[in-house]
C-alpha cells in the first residue's frame, strides 16, 4: 500500500515536472500512434496521413491557443506490446498533449493501462466491439449498436433475411460482436438452427469449403445473409471465392463491418456488386463538406485516385472536436479538455452533426451501402437521425445494466444502474 | 407544387416524340428519374405491365448499373465504357450522344431487391430469345417464383421449344407449379413430384421440402421419396466437391513448397526468404498487368517467365552475396535469410505502398465449370491444379535429364567428390538457388490469382512450405508432391467438422507426431546420399 502511494506520488511529481516545460513550450504536440510497418500498416498508414493533414490545416488557420501544432509520429509496427511502450514514450518523453492512434482492439487494450496511469488523452477512430469506456479515451468509431445492429435490422426488414451466417476472424472484435448479434437475433425469435457461426484464422486464404458450406446453408429455402466481421487481408480471397463459386449478392448478400473503400481498392469489384457494408461514412456521399475533404486529401497525398474511408472520417471528427475542446477550455490539460469534450458538436462529412456523449462515444448516422463496380459504395439505406453510441451492449447479460457517464456526479465508465455502484473496471 | 411538377413532366414526356417506347412507358420512365429507391420496385412492375418489349435494353442497363439520366431534361442514357472513357448512348438506338460528361448525368440507383426483380422481368422477356442458352437460364431464373401467368406462358411455348435441355428445364418449371397447385388433381401433382425427383435444382429441393410438410399424406410421402433420391445424389457430389477442394489446396501447397524443396531439400539451405520470392513473383504479375492493361487475358503468359526471371535473379544475387559465405552454418543462414525477408518486405512496402495491389483475373480463368446444379468446379483453381502438376513434372525432368540437374544431384550428394570431378560447385549452388527461387516466383503468379498481393503475402506461406517439405522427406521431390496433396485433402476433410482454426491445429499436431515416429519424413533418402 505504502509502495503504491509512493509510486503514485512519484508519478504525480513526474507528471507535474513534465507538465511544466509543456506550458513554456511554444508548440502543442500531437502524438500519432499508428502502425507504419507490419500487417496493420495497410490500414493504419492512411490514418497517420489523415492526422498529419489535419495538423497542417489547423496550423494554416493559426494553430491552437496561439501556438502551432506539432505532430510526433511513432511506429508501433503492428506489435501490440510495442503500442504500450510507444504510448508511454509519447507521453513521458515526447510530452504530447493528445494521441491519435490504434486500430485493432488488442492494440487499444494494450495502450489502456498506460494511458490511464499517465493520465493521457487518446482518440480511437475505428469501429470496435464496445464493452469499454475509459476516462482517457474518446471512441470516435462505431460501437456495435451503430453498425452491427442497424445492419441486421436492414437485412431483416428490407431483404427479409431469415437465416444468418456470422462469419468472422478469430479474435476479440468478431467474437464479441457475434456474441451480441447472436443474443440480438435470438431475442427476435430466430431459431438456433438458423444461425451458423464460423471463425477463421487471421489472413485465412483458402475459403473453398467455407464458402461452399455457406452456399449449402443458404439453400434451405429461407433467405440467407452473411454478416461478416472478417478482418483485413482475408477478405480479398473470401470475396474472390464467392465470385468464383457464383454466389451473387441477390442469392446470399454479405454485409461486412471491416470492408471499406481502402480494402476494396486492392480488389476487382466486378463480381462483388451488390454486397453490402455498414459504416457511418462512405466516400460516395455527396455533400459539400465531403467533396472538400476528399479534394484536400487527394491533394495532400498527391494521388488523385486516393480513396477515403470511415476511420478517416472518425479521425476528422475526433480531431475537430479536440481542437474545439482545447479552444473552449483554453488549455491542453487533460482533465479540463476531457470535460470540455463532452457535448462537443461538429459537422459530419455526410451531413448532420456528430455529438460527443457522456460515455465518450459519438452520436452518428448509420449508412448501409452496396458495393459498386468502381470500388465505391452506394448508400441504399440510412438511419433517420443520429444513433448514440452505446458503450455497454444492451444485449449481453453481463453488460445490460451498465452505463458509462463521465460527468458529475457519476463519473464512471462502468456504472451499474441497478445496484447504483461503480465497479471501476472500465475495460 | 409537386403535382404541378409531375404534371409538367408528364406533359413534356407526352410532347417529346417517343422514339421506341409508347407514350405511357415514356411517362413512366420519366417518373423513374424522380423516384426514391424504396418506391422503385413498384415502378418495375408497372413498367413490365405495359408489356413493352422494347424496354429490354433499358432493363438490362439498369440491372448492370449503367442506366443514367441527363440532369437537365431527365432523358435516359446508358453509360458505356469506350477505351476507358465513359460515353453515353441512347438506350434504344445505341447512338452515342456526343459531348455528355459524367458531371451532367446522374445514375439511376439499383439495389439487390431491384436486381432480383429486374432479372425476373428480363427472364420473362427473354423466354422467346433465339439463343437456347439464354432461354434455359431465363427459365431457371423463373423457377423460384413461378406464378399462374408465367405457367400459362411456359405451357404455351413448351410444345414448340426445339432444344431438349430447355424443354427439360421448362418441364421442371411446369412441374414445380403443378406440384404446388391446389387446384390440380392429386394424380397430376404426384406425377409432377415424380418429375421433380430427377432434378438437382436448389429451388426444386425447396419446393419438395415444403410439400413434405403439407397435410396431404400421399403428397407428403411422395415428396419424401423424391427427396431421398435427390439427397443421395447431392451427398455423392458433395464428396467430389470436397475432394476437389483438397486437391486444390494441395496444389497451392505444392506450388508454394516446391521451390523450397530445391533450396532447402536439395541444397540444405534454410531459406526464410522463400516466401518473399513468392511475393516478388506476385508483384511481377502486377507490374506486367500494369504494363499491358489492354491484354489482361494474355498477361499471365508474360508474367510466368518474367516472374521466374525476377525471383530467380534475386535468388542468384542472394546466394552470391550472402548464402555462399555462410556455407555449413545453418543457424547463421537462417538468421541472415530472415533478415533478407524483412528487407524485401519493407522494400516492396516502400516501392508499392503497404496497400494490397489489385491483380485482375483473366476472363478465361474466372467463373466456374458447372457440371450440374450442385457440382461446379471453379476455373481458376482447376487451372492452378493443372499448372502445379505441370511445374512439378518440368522440375523433375530438369533434375533427372538435364546436365544442370546432374550437377545439382552430384553436388548435393557429395560436394567434395563433385568438385574433384571438375564440377564448378559454386556455380551449381548459385544456379540451384536461382532455380528454386524462380519456381517460387512462378508460384507467386498463381497465388496472385487466389489471394492478396501485398507485402505480407510470403509470410502466409513460409510455414506451410516448410511443413510440406519436412513431412514429405527432405530432398525428395516426389515426397513433396504426396505430402502437399495429403495435407491439402486432410485439411479440407477436417474443416467442415472442426472449423478452419482447429483443422490447421490438428494437421500440425499430426505432423509433429509423424515426425517423432519417422524423423526423415514420408520418403526418406536411402543409401549413401542419406548420410
Amino acid at each position: 500500500m505504502k509502495l503504491k502511494t509512493l509510486a503514485s506520488a512519484i508519478a504525480l511529481s513526474g507528471a507535474t515536472l513534465i507538465a511544466l516545460p509543456s506550458m513554456a513550450a511554444d508548440t502543442i504536440k500531437v502524438g500519432v500512434l499508428h502502425s507504419l510497418s507490419g500487417t496493420m500498416a495497410i490500414s493504419e498508414t492512411t490514418l497517420k496521413d489523415t492526422v498529419l493533414m489535419m495538423v497542417e490545416e489547423q496550423n494554416k488557420k493559426g494553430g491552437l491557443l496561439g501556438k502551432k501544432l506539432e505532430a510526433v509520429v511513432v511506429d508501433p509496427a503492428s506489435n501490440w506490446p510495442l503500442f504500450a511502450e510507444k504510448a508511454r514514450e509519447l507521453i513521458t518523453e515526447e510530452d504530447v498533449d493528445v494521441i491519435f492512434g490504434g486500430w485493432t482492439s488488442v492494440s487499444r487494450k494494450s495502450v489502456l493501462p498506460v494511458i490511464e496511469e499517465l493520465n493521457g488523452l487518446m482518440f480511437y477512430p475505428v469501429q470496435y466491439e464496445g464493452e469499454e469506456s475509459s476516462k482517457n479515451v474518446f471512441y470516435t468509431g462505431a460501437a456495435p449498436n451503430q453498425q452491427a445492429i442497424p445492419a441486421v435490422n436492414y437485412l431483416k426488414d428490407e431483404l427479409g433475411v431469415e437465416r444468418w451466417v456470422l462469419a468472422g476472424t478469430d479474435y476479440v472484435y468478431p467474437r464479441t460482436t457475434n456474441k451480441i448479434l447472436e443474443a440480438y437475433l435470438k431475442d427476435m425469435g430466430v431459431a438456433e438452427e438458423d444461425i451458423m457461426i464460423n471463425y477463421t484464422p487471421f489472413g485465412h486464404s483458402d475459403w473453398q469449403s467455407i464458402v461452399s458450406d455457406i452456399a449449402k446453408f443458404g439453400s434451405a429455402g429461407k433467405k440467407t445473409a452473411v454478416v461478416s466481421t472478417i478482418n483485413g487481408d482475408a477478405n480479398v480471397p473470401f470475396y474472390k471465392e464467392l465470385g468464383n463459386q457464383g454466389i451473387s449478392s441477390e442469392d446470399i448478400p454479405v454485409v461486412a463491418f471491416s470492408v471499406g473503400e481502402e480494402e476494396l481498392s486492392g480488389l476487382d469489384t466486378e463480381p462483388l456488386v451488390g454486397h453490402l457494408a455498414a459504416w457511418n461514412y462512405f466516400q460516395s456521399v455527396e455533400t459539400d463538406a465531403n467533396e472538400a475533404f476528399i479534394t484536400k486529401w487527394q491533394a495532400f497525398t498527391k494521388n488523385p485516385e486516393r480513396v477515403s474511408n470511415d476511420p478517416m472520417e472518425a479521425t476528422y471528427i475526433g480531431f475537430n472536436m479536440w481542437a474545439n475542446a482545447v479552444t473552449e477550455a483554453g488549455t491542453t490539460d487533460v482533465d479540463e479538455v476531457e470535460q470540455a469534450m463532452i457535448g462537443q458538436e461538429t459537422p459530419n462529412l455526410t451531413g448532420g452533426i456528430a455529438v460527443m456523449n457522456k460515455n465518450h462515444h459519438l452520436s452518428k448516422p448509420v449508412l448501409i451501402g452496396e458495393i459498386q463496380d468502381d470500388g465505391q459504395f452506394e448508400t441504399v439505406w440510412e438511419t433517420d437521425g443520429v444513433v448514440p453510441g452505446d458503450a455497454w451492449s444492451d444485449f449481453l447479460p453481463g453488460s445490460k445494466d451498465l452505463i458509462a457517464d463521465w460527468t458529475a456526479p457519476i463519473k464512471c465508465g462502468n456504472y451499474n444502474t441497478k445496484t447504483k455502484s461503480c465497479s471501476g473496471q472500465n475495460y | 407544387m409537386k403535382l404541378f411538377l409531375s404534371l409538367c413532366l408528364f406533359l413534356s414526356a407526352c410532347m417529346t416524340p417517343a422514339l421506341a417506347a409508347s407514350a405511357e412507358t415514356d411517362a413512366l420512365l420519366q417518373q423513374l428519374t424522380q423516384t426514391k429507391l424504396s418506391k422503385m420496385p413498384a415502378m418495375v412492375q408497372q413498367l413490365e405491365a405495359t408489356g413493352d418489349e422494347s424496354l429490354l435494353p433499358v432493363f438490362r442497363a439498369w440491372l448492370a448499373g449503367d442506366l443514367h439520366y441527363i440532369r437537365d431534361d431527365n432523358t435516359l442514357v446508358v453509360e458505356v465504357d469506350v477505351n476507358g472513357v465513359d460515353t453515353y448512348q441512347d438506350p434504344y438506338t445505341q447512338a452515342t450522344i456526343a459531348g455528355l460528361t459524367s458531371k451532367q448525368v446522374r445514375k439511376i440507383k439499383v439495389n439487390n431487391k431491384l436486381r432480383g426483380l429486374l432479372r425476373g422481368v428480363i427472364a420473362r422477356i427473354q423466354l422467346t430469345s433465339r439463343d437456347a442458352g439464354v432461354r434455359e437460364s431465363a427459365v431457371r431464373a423463373l423457377l423460384a417464383d413461378i406464378d399462374g401467368e408465367t405457367f400459362a406462358t411456359l405451357e404455351r411455348i413448351y410444345p414448340t421449344e426445339p432444344n431438349s435441355d430447355v424443354r427439360s428445364m421448362m418441364q421442371t418449371a411446369l412441374s414445380i407449379y403443378t406440384a404446388q397447385d391446389q387446384n390440380s388433381s392429386q394424380s397430376a401433382r404426384l406425377a409432377a413430384i415424380d418429375v421433380l425427383g430427377d432434378s438437382l435444382e436448389n429451388d426444386v429441393r425447396n419446393v419438395l421440402l415444403s410439400l413434405e410438410r403439407s397435410d396431404n399424406p400421399v403428397l407428403s410421402s411422395a415428396a419424401t421419396q423424391a427427396l431421398v433420391s435427390i439427397n443421395r445424389q447431392v451427398e455423392r457430389y458433395a464428396l467430389v466437391d470436397q475432394l476437389f477442394f483438397g486437391l486444390s489446396l494441395g496444389s497451392v501447397l505444392l506450388l508454394a513448397s516446391i521451390g523450397l524443396a530445391i533450396t532447402f531439400g536439395v541444397m540444405g539451405v534454410i531459406n526464410m526468404a522463400h516466401g518473399e520470392m513468392i511475393m516478388l513473383g506476385a508483384y511481377t504479375t502486377y507490374v506486367v498487368q500494369l504494363l499491358m492493361p489492354n491484354y489482361i487475358d494474355y498477361s499471365i503468359w508474360v508474367a510466368i517467365p518474367a516472374a521466374f526471371l525476377v525471383s530467380g535473379l534475386m535468388g542468384v544475387v542472394i546466394e552470391r552475396l550472402v548464402i555462399c559465405r555462410l556455407h555449413g552454418r545453418p543457424l547463421e543462414t537462417l538468421l541472415a535469410t530472415f533478415g533478407i525477408s524483412l528487407i524485401l518486405q519493407q522494400l516492396v512496402r516502400t516501392i508499392f505502398s503497404p496497400l494490397n495491389r489489385q491483380v485482375s483475373t483473366p476472363s478465361w480463368m474466372s467463373g466456374s465449370w458447372e457440371i450440374n446444379p450442385v457440382l461446379s468446379l471453379t476455373l481458376n483453381r482447376l487451372y492452378i491444379l493443372a499448372f502445379a502438376l505441370l511445374v512439378f513434372f518440368a522440375l523433375v525432368m530438369i533434375l533427372k535429364k538435364s546436365s544442370l540437374g546432374l550437377n545439382v544431384r552430384a553436388v548435393s550428394q557429395n560436394r567434395s567428390m563433385a568438385k574433384a570431378m571438375g564440377v564448378k560447385t559454386e556455380w551449381v549452388d548459385a544456379m540451384t538457388f536461382g532455380l528454386g527461387s524462380g519456381i517460387a516466383g512462378i508460384a507467386g503468379v498463381a497465388l496472385s490469382q487466389l489471394t492478396n498481393v501485398g507485402p505480407n503475402l510470403g509470410q502466409a506461406y513460409i510455414i506451410d512450405s516448410f511443413m510440406v517439405v519436412v513431412f514429405g522427406g527432405v530432398g525428395n521431390l516426389l515426397g513433396t508432391l504426396v505430402a502437399a496433396f495429403t495435407l491439402g485433402i486432410a485439411n479440407k476433410f477436417l474443416e467442415p467438422t472442426t472449423g478452419a482454426v482447429l483443422a490447421a491445429i490438428f494437421v500440425l499436431v499430426f505432423i509433429i507426431l509423424f515426425i517423432q515416429k519417422r524423423p526423415k519424413g514420408l520418403f526418406p533418402q536411402k543409401g549413401r546420399a542419406a548420410e
